[in-house]
């Protein structure tokens, strides 16, 4: 994997000494300028994030760092964390300063425990360096940063399930609202933000809102990193301009003449050959950066079956529609591929999962129909009429 | 006299989650404090926060819950109650949802029908069992749902055998996972309302269910028995451990004499189980019904409540003597209560360093038990083999009480069955019985007399109100209607999680003959301030546990009363379910009327307790042979289980 060039070629701390020399209002309005949007998937407004925790009343407000990378096909944050790190703990400091927060977590996935030395080093190095601690940089800016480990659930990926999980209990969703940025981490203002955003937010302070600006679409500023994965000659982590469309993603990592990309991982959508035009940004197809190839030979309902089985796993368990529904979803992927799913039954499940999208409590159970939906709508045809494996 | 509440804290559930928690402005005048919420169309102003759940009650509009419960935290994980919010993309959850701007709701759209029915099927695809051949038939809200919400097949399948074996281990509460819809209420009941967290949630997504640590049976780990998870649970996955079959199969041996003693708190609820609303009192139609069930005798818990304030009392009045006086070392003040079953296991539990606090004097229901099948058994000729002893009680944990092993100081099991409000409702429909159209009828000799004391038993700080009015009134020589108008100790009464009263003793004696002989002379009572505390509910004891430890004011107490219920004895885990707020306000109502409706209405005043003393404990309260049948020991039990 070659290093990212657009976060290769940042200045060290650049954006650090930019902040200092910001005043908190004027960081977050660089930010919201640059309409930078949350690199999680869930694409949430940065400053606008940034801002209602600048405003929540609070002795004390947390800066916490979701490196929870769990979507299946997901690996970016990996890779930022392994060769970007100060960028990250950068941006964690920018943020630090924007909304007044002194303590910064980074949420670090239970498989990534190996990074753990690698990161606590660069930690260490950075206080050495004043970068971190109290005065940093001999300005008044106090901010530190701890690592707390995940346990391995995906659903901890949830900003609300990850405050649960850092408070010691179950990592199971909150309601919402209170959100986070009023009521977090031990009922503080707490900013939850992805690793990707945090290093981008301290390009975006280094180089400005208009060089962000100048990237991506209107509605989709900036590049995005992608890690990509599945039939094609050059998988891997790469960075793209937001708007870029399926055909161009698919050129670039020598996939062309697949069947179908799931975009946005085991939570996103499933793009049909017919729709490879179409562009990879908020506005469109949103992602967190997993891009899957499908090749030709791949069976779809083998697809979705894989989909299903890991968000079967994956719930917390907490709300009805997600519990229960996705186990539904599965048995009805084992009804198709059996060819015992009616056409009826197919429709009512169809109708679950939109129910599964409007009410279920978090966005695990809001999104894993996704895929169920799309390849059902995309591709009726190879799913329909199998003929039993007993016959 | 002083009161003070004690301040809330220590809760678990995560601050969002708490109700309230939503940030308020710091002048809300400056707003207005309310909010204006629009539900189908209709406006209406609620507090900042309140939920829209609650907003549309305000206005008459039902929306359906499972999960929600008025006496716990916000869960929002059954999805029943989801609702449109307009210009939101998702559903929202009624009872989760707090209103902090003005807001349009529809409950029941297209999209929020099929949302909800589809929640009701998926539940019912998880939710083991007939209805026919449950005991929550006909009283279980996933029933409910499915019948309101138009469930007319198992759309998504249903259970064709079951899961999970049925946990029967302990003497007082059943557990069927079979049938759990994981709405978690019994979790948030045992951690967040009673502070005790017998059950977690376990495992992930569909494989979770509830359990008990490291999955060993109930009756092995640390469950006080209080049965409040039975109250909160929607269906049958908690019930009682019900003896009734055993009762009956007594009740038709003709060999056996069968007593049945009734405690105060379930004639104040069975009306419940028969359609009347809460707080109507069935006393004595109960009598005729269980005459015509086939009990023998029917005698009131209320005189051994009589007989439980003598002999603590008196205990009290040693210990104060021996710790105030003789100075002696190792006299455990406050002396505790020690009537709820749940609370002394609690104690037994999570301070076991306090057991020599708790006062050695048994519970009223184990104290009849000895009495019936000693000084009845005498009395009336009955050879005590013979004779099994019934316990009307609100509570589970009275059924784990009377299988303790030390409860047999009158040669025999003292109480063989323990019967919940619930299970007697049964017998008495299976009786074919209609009890609040049955004639009224008086408890049996020679147990007939009760006083309003014993009655009060039944809610939070009757007890401290009964030993109150006895001992003010065996001190001082005063009256308690000179103190307290009509004798209504209302510093004690209500529904705060814990009470405070400072009582000075103005005056002392003459100390009346059954007491006088104890100590040498009372004058070191003169001017004396008694302390006294009331706790209910095991979150509350907890708080006043604590501040013992901490060397706090509740440290410096003569007596406390503990309850290991919310409410008292009328919020017990035997009582009708569904429980609110209301309806056990409703409840302490009935039996404060009854308390006041009675001639006699102090413990010593019991001209059968004062006969029992005559006749048969004739060394007196505390003396040698009450010793021996009316008060026990207890066993430090630990947190820590093998």
């Amino acid at each position: 994997m070659s290093p990212l060039p657009t976060f290769s070629t940042m200045a060290p701390e650049a954006g650090l000494k930019k902040a200092l020399s910001l005043s908190r209002p004027d960081i977050i309005e660089e930010v919201k300028n640059s309409g930078l949007k949350g690199r999680g998937g869930a694409g949430f407004p940065t400053g606008m994030k940034w801002n209602f925790a600048a405003a929540a009343r609070a002795e004390e407000k947390f800066i916490i760092c979701n490196a929870d990378e769990g979507e299946p096909g997901t690996f970016k944050d990996r890779v930022i964390l392994q060769e970007h790190a100060d960028l990250v703990f950068e941006g964690m400091t920018i943020a630090g300063k924007a909304v007044g927060a002194t303590q910064g977590i980074l949420f670090l996935r239970g498989e990534y425990t190996y990074l753990r030395p690698h990161l606590e080093a660069v930690l260490a190095k950075r206080r050495e360096q004043k970068f971190l601690g109290k005065q940093i940089l001999g300005s008044d800016l106090e901010f530190d940063i701890r690592i707390f480990m995940g346990a391995g659930a995906y659903i901890c990926g949830e900003e609300t399930a990850l405050i649960e999980a850092l408070e010691g209990f179950r990592g199971e969703p909150r309601n919402r609202p209170p959100f986070p940025v009023n009521t977090g981490f031990l009922g503080r203002p707490s900013v939850v933000n992805n690793v990707e955003t945090l290093a981008s937010a301290a390009c975006i302070l280094q180089k400005g809102a208009d060089w962000w600006k100048a990237m991506g679409t209107e509605k989709s500023s900036g590049f995005k990193i992608f890690s990509i994965s599945g039939d094609c000659q050059k998988p891997g982590v790469y960075e793209f301009p937001m708007g870029i469309t399926v055909a161009q993603l698919l050129k670039e990592v020598a996939g062309e003449g697949a069947k179908a990309v799931q975009v946005g991982g085991a939570s996103g959508q499933c793009i049909p050959a017919s729709q490879f035009e179409r562009t990879i940004a908020f506005e469109d197809i949103p992602t967190g950066g997993s891009i899957i190839v499908f090749g030709q030979q791949r069976d779809m309902l083998d697809v979705l079956h894989n989909f299903l089985d890991f968000f079967v796993d994956e719930s917390c368990g907490q709300c009805t529609p997600c519990r229960r529904g996705n186990v539904k979803l599965l048995e009805g992927v084992e009804l198709l591929k059996e060819g015992q799913c009616s056409m009826a039954y197919l429709k009512e499940l169809c109708a679950l999962g939109e129910t599964m999208q409007i009410a279920s409590k978090c966005g695990l159970g809001q999104s894993s129909p996704s895929a169920f939906l799309s390849v059902v709508h995309n591709f009726r045809a190879e799913i329909m009429g199998r003929t039993p494996s007993h016959v | 006299m002083s009161q003070t509440p004690i301040d809330e804290a220590g809760n678990r559930a995560p601050v969002s989650q708490r109700s309230m928690a939503i940030s308020r402005p710091a002048s809300p005048d400056a707003i207005g404090g309310t909010v204006s919420v629009t539900i189908n169309g209709q406006e209406v102003k609620v507090p900042l926060g309140t939920t829209i759940l609650a907003a549309a009650q305000q206005i008459g509009v039902r929306i359906p819950t499972l999960c929600h419960h008025p006496d716990l935290c916000v869960a929002g994980v059954c999805r029943v109650c989801v609702v449109e919010v307009e210009g939101q993309r998702n559903l929202q959850a009624a009872c989760a949802f707090p209103v902090t701007s003005p807001i349009k709701v529809q409950t029941h759209t297209q999209k929020v029908r099929q949302a909800r029915r589809h929640v009701i099927d998926l539940l019912l695809s998880e939710h083991y069992g007939e209805c026919y051949a449950c005991g929550r038939n006909n009283n279980c809200e996933l029933q409910s749902l499915a019948k309101e919400n138009g469930v007319d097949f198992f759309r998504f399948g249903h259970p064709d055998k079951p899961k999970y074996e049925i946990d029967r281990s302990s003497y007082s509460v059943i557990r069927d996972n079979n049938k759990c819809v994981l709405c978690r209420r019994c979790v948030r009941t045992c951690i967040d309302l009673q502070e005790v967290g017998t059950i977690e949630v376990a495992g992930r997504s569909d494989k979770s269910y509830i359990t008990t640590f490291l999955d060993k049976p109930l009756g092995d780990v640390v469950c006080i028995n209080c049965g409040q998870c039975i109250n909160r649970c929607p269906t049958g996955a908690l019930r009682a451990n019900d003896p009734t079959d055993e009762v009956w199969a007594a009740i038709d041996d003709p060999t056996k004499h069968v007593v049945i003693q009734t405690a105060p708190s379930p004639r104040a609820a069975i009306g419940e189980c028969f359609g009347l609303p809460a707080g109507t009192p069935l006393t004595f139609e109960l009598n005729t019904a269980l005459r015509m069930c086939g009990f023998d005798r029917i005698f009131d818990t209320n005189f051994s409540a009589d007989l439980t304030i003598i002999e603590e009392g008196t205990e009290l009045i040693l210990r104060l003597y021996k710790a105030l006086v003789g100075k002696e070392p190792g006299i455990a003040l406050p002396q505790f209560t020690s009537c709820s079953p749940g609370w002394v296991k609690y104690l037994e539990h999570f301070y076991p360093e306090y057991i020599p606090n708790l006062s050695s004097a048994k519970s009223p229901q184990q104290m009849f038990g000895a009495v019936i099948k000693t000084y009845y058994a005498e009395k009336e000729g009955i050879d005590p083999k013979d004779i099994v002893t019934v316990a009307l009680m609100p509570c589970s944990a009275k059924k784990f009480e009377c299988n303790r092993p030390e409860m047999d100081d009158s040669g025999f099991k003292d109480v063989d069955y323990g019967l919940t409000t619930r299970e007697l409702a049964k017998m008495i429909s299976e009786a074919g019985l209609e009890l609040p159209k049955l004639p009224k009828s008086g408890f049996d000799t020679p147990f007939g007399t009760a006083t309003g004391s014993g009655v009060i038993f039944g809610a939070t700080g009757g007890v401290m109100e009964a030993a109150l009015r006895t001992v003010i009134e065996l001190v001082t020589g005063l009256k308690v209607e000179n103190l307290f108008e009509h004798a209504d100790i209302i510093p004690v009464r209500g529904f705060d999680g814990v009470k405070y009263v400072e009582l000075p003793i103005t005056q002392v004696g003459p100390v009346p003959d059954i007491l006088k002989h104890l100590v040498p002379n009372w004058d070191w009572l003169k001017g004396a301030t008694l302390k006294v505390a009331v706790a209910h509910g095991t979150a509350n004891a907890k708080r006043v546990m604590e501040d013992i430890k901490a060397g706090g004011k509740f440290s410096e107490c003569h007596f406390i009363e503990f309850m290991g219920c919310p409410g008292g004895c009328i919020g017990g885990g035997g009582q009708p379910i569904p429980t609110s707020p209301e309806i056990r306000l409703a409840r302490a109502k009935a039996i404060y009327a009854e308390d006041a409706s009675y001639e006699v209405r102090k413990s010593h005043e019991n001209p059968d307790v004062l006969k029992i003393y005559n006749e048969f404990l004739t060394d007196g309260p505390c003396g040698h042979k009450s010793h021996k049948l009316l008060h026990t020991h207890y066993t430090p039990r630990g947190k820590y289980i093998e």
